[in-house]
């Protein structure tokens, strides 16, 4: 079964579109943990279903991809961050990109902000205000499906909504799946972060009396959701371990919103 | 008449504003041992956030009761201050309420003055329940032990002795009005301090005149006593609330700066035709770092150090900041807090030694900040978000971070396996770069 499904997906490289003698509409920068991360795995899929029903002209860089650096950065070693950022730069300019839609926040943060200044200026987008601009284009039709009438609570990702003010396309997204979106008493600017950024993830918390994915998650049950959405792959991850913590995970899916769209129309 | 009086005015005045100055000027120099950086884009978005946030108070009203009432205190202490320019002029002139001429305008300056006076009385009242009685959660964290609270219930303090001392005076004023005193011509509308009547009743007009005086000289004496006390507090805010906004990040909060000296040394390293043998150009060897990131407050920016003078301790930040709602040891209030008692450190130091900083063998980092704190960062910049006044907390740390690694290579041990990982296969994780495109098949 999986292998008809993969079969179905296409996904061209910038190198086989070059070789074409092609530019495409878009670069999908999928991130490691999209490319390397089981869990987000499937949500780089349920984007490129997506983008392939939407007829999206679109390529990835495949293994010429390189982590972007925010990790290092945010752990300090700027070093680091500028030597894969000035690579990341080489290979991106060299493929004459202009724009870049990416469903990881932290990729989409670094890539939009802080590589104009070492030389690479595109226009970034993150999937979900991606899919919307697909959806007003008329490109993209969202049904509800099996989520219609369900409670889906959003969390917001630190590095999309406080860190660059995107609160309004994952919401809207939400809602066009006709689903009761209810929101925690920390939402949009005062989200409480899921614990993973500024390289926490990669790491286990200092002393403290509780884990902040529990702290969040618990914040997300007060809202009696059926899913929890979310729009990053390191949110998903803690938000995930946050309802298997409360042993709820039979009765609550961490989804993020390209799957809940992919989902919903059976892709 | 005798001159003695608006000798002594004078001279108080002179004391009060010139200690005031001096302290001023050590402020500016002890912020301007920060690094210096360049900040003149975009100056009308710069006017127009201190016209919002500092002046139009747009983000203490995040939290509808202490910004209400904030707003009350703030209205009531700029708009009082046009009484106190009549104090001024009175004071140096041996007039009586000079401004009273004006008839009409007079009666409602003094009365809405009388009315915003009550207004911060009740304000005040209510903030110090808050810090005392209630014992709200943000005013209890380990770094609001000792000095720090007492500031805050002294400032409180002396709010409600001004505000009582003014209406006292007002009080006694307009007794001496109704009884014809000499000197004391029917002039402005007390509708709150009509209310002390009663307590006047049958006081001779000396002793009224008394009462008067007393008032009149320890309402003026304290606002100078007060205006010397800012320097000492974490009350500065009211001064450094406008700079500090007008100075605030423009940039989208995710976005962090790059080291300049590292892309140069990057960029060199990528260059396939540079020589990396050949000495620097000239005058280059001054733009690298003596040391990367931040271990003391002259290594931070001088808008770090602004920030720390102006943080007012008000603990939004730690409130919001998940790693602190979880027990962490971090506190971003307590960041700006060690910025600010270690850069007074500093400038101390410098005062005892002519002008020059000698070694004390402490510094910011561990002597007052632990590496536990600033690993605890989750870099969610909930803490710049809450911040009424534009403080950058996060920023603070990230340097200090950057010292950690870059010179001290202290990571945790966690965080040097995933730097391992990306530089030497380009994922967080040890993962074959060549693998990237697998998925697509899986």
């Amino acid at each position: 079964m999986n292998k008809i499904m993969s079969e179905l997906l296409k996904v061209p490289t910038m190198a086989e579109f070059m070789a074409a003698g092609k530019q495409p509409e878009v670069l999908f920068w999928v991130g490691c943990a999209g490319s390397f991360d089981d869990r987000a795995k499937k949500i780089t899929k349920a984007f490129v279903k997506l983008l392939n029903k939407a007829n999206v002209e679109f390529a990835v860089l495949g293994t010429e991809e390189s982590c972007t650096g925010d990790p290092a950065k945010r752990s300090g070693n700027e070093f680091l961050f500028q030597m894969q950022a000035v690579t990341n730069i080489e290979v991106m300019n060299a493929y004459e990109i202009k724009k870049i839609v990416t469903a990881c926040p932290h990729c989409f943060n670094t890539i939009k902000n802080e590589y104009p200044e070492l030389g690479g200026t595109y226009e970034v987008m993150h999937h979900t205000q991606f899919l919307k601009s697909l959806l007003n284009e008329g490109r993209l039709s969202i049904e509800g499906g099996e989520y219609k009438g369900k409670r889906i609570t959003f969390h917001d990702p630190c590095y999309l909504g406080r860190a660059n003010d995107v609160y309004e396309a994952p919401r809207d997204l939400i809602r066009k799946l006709d689903a009761e979106l209810v929101e925690m008493k920390s939402c949009k600017s005062r989200g409480l972060c899921c614990g993973a950024g500024g390289a926490q993830m990669f790491k286990e918390p200092e002393q403290g009396h509780k884990d902040v994915n529990i702290e969040r998650t618990e914040q997300a049950l007060e809202t009696q959701p059926q899913i929890i959405a979310a729009g990053c792959p390191f949110c998903n991850t803690m938000m995930t371990d946050g309802v298997k913590n409360k042993e709820r995970e039979n009765d609550i899916a961490v989804m993020d919103i390209a799957e809940l769209i992919a989902n919903a129309q059976d892709l | 008449m005798s001159f003695l009086p608006q000798l002594i005015f004078a001279i108080a005045l002179v004391i009060g504003i010139g200690y005031f100055a001096n302290n001023v000027r050590k402020l500016m120099r002890n912020i301007k041992l920060g690094r210096d950086v360049d900040i003149n884009d975009n100056k009308p978005q710069r006017w127009k956030n201190m016209a919002m946030i500092a002046l139009g108070q747009s983000k203490m009203v995040k939290r509808p009761i202490a910004g209400f009432l904030h707003i009350i205190v703030y209205v009531g202490f700029v708009i009082i201050n046009i009484e106190v320019l009549e104090i001024i002029i009175d004071g140096l002139t041996g007039q009586h309420r000079i401004f009273s001429s004006a008839g009409e305008i007079y009666d409602i300056l003094i009365g809405s003055f009388e009315l915003l006076a009550f207004a911060v009385l009740v304000a005040v009242i209510v903030f110090w329940i808050r810090r005392n009685i209630v014992k709200l959660k943000r005013f209890l964290s380990s770094e609001m032990k000792g000095w720090p609270k007492s500031d805050g219930n002294i400032i409180l303090y002396f709010e409600v002795v001004l505000m009582c001392l003014f209406l006292t005076m007002n009080g006694a004023d307009l007794q001496l009005q109704l009884n014809g005193a000499e000197g004391y011509p029917t002039a402005g509308s007390f509708p709150i301090s009509q209310w002390l009547l009663p307590l006047f009743d049958g006081l001779s007009n000396s002793t009224l005149i008394i009462i008067e005086r007393t008032a009149w000289w320890l309402h003026i004496l304290g606002i100078l006593t007060f205006l010397n006390y800012l320097y000492f507090s974490k009350h500065l805010h009211i001064l450094l609330a406008f700079p500090n906004t007008y100075y605030g990040k423009l940039t989208p909060k995710g976005q962090f700066e790059n080291l300049e000296a590292v892309t140069n040394e990057v960029k060199m390293m990528m260059d396939p035709n540079v020589d990396p043998f050949a000495a620097p150009p000239e005058g280059t060897e001054a733009a690298v770092p003596a040391k990367f990131g931040a271990s003391d407050v002259q290594d931070l920016s001088w808008v770090n150090l602004l920030n720390a003078y102006t943080c007012t301790e008000c603990g939004r930040c730690t409130s919001e900041c998940p790693a602190n709602q979880t027990g962490k040891k971090l506190s971003p209030r307590k960041i700006m807090m060690d910025t600010r008692d270690r850069l007074e450190e500093v400038g101390k130091n410098i005062d005892a030694n002519k002008g020059e900083f000698k070694d004390d063998n402490k510094q910011l980092l561990g002597d007052y900040i632990t590496n536990e704190e600033l690993w605890a960062c989750t870099s969610c910049n909930a803490c710049v978000e809450a911040c009424p006044v534009s403080i950058d907390p996060l920023n603070i740390i990230m340097q200090m971070r950057q010292y950690l690694v870059m010179e001290q290579s202290a990571a945790p041990m966690e965080l040097n396996n995933m730097m391992t990982n990306i530089e030497n296969n380009g994922a967080p994780w040890p993962y074959n770069q060549m693998d990237r495109l697998n998925w697509k098949n899986e």
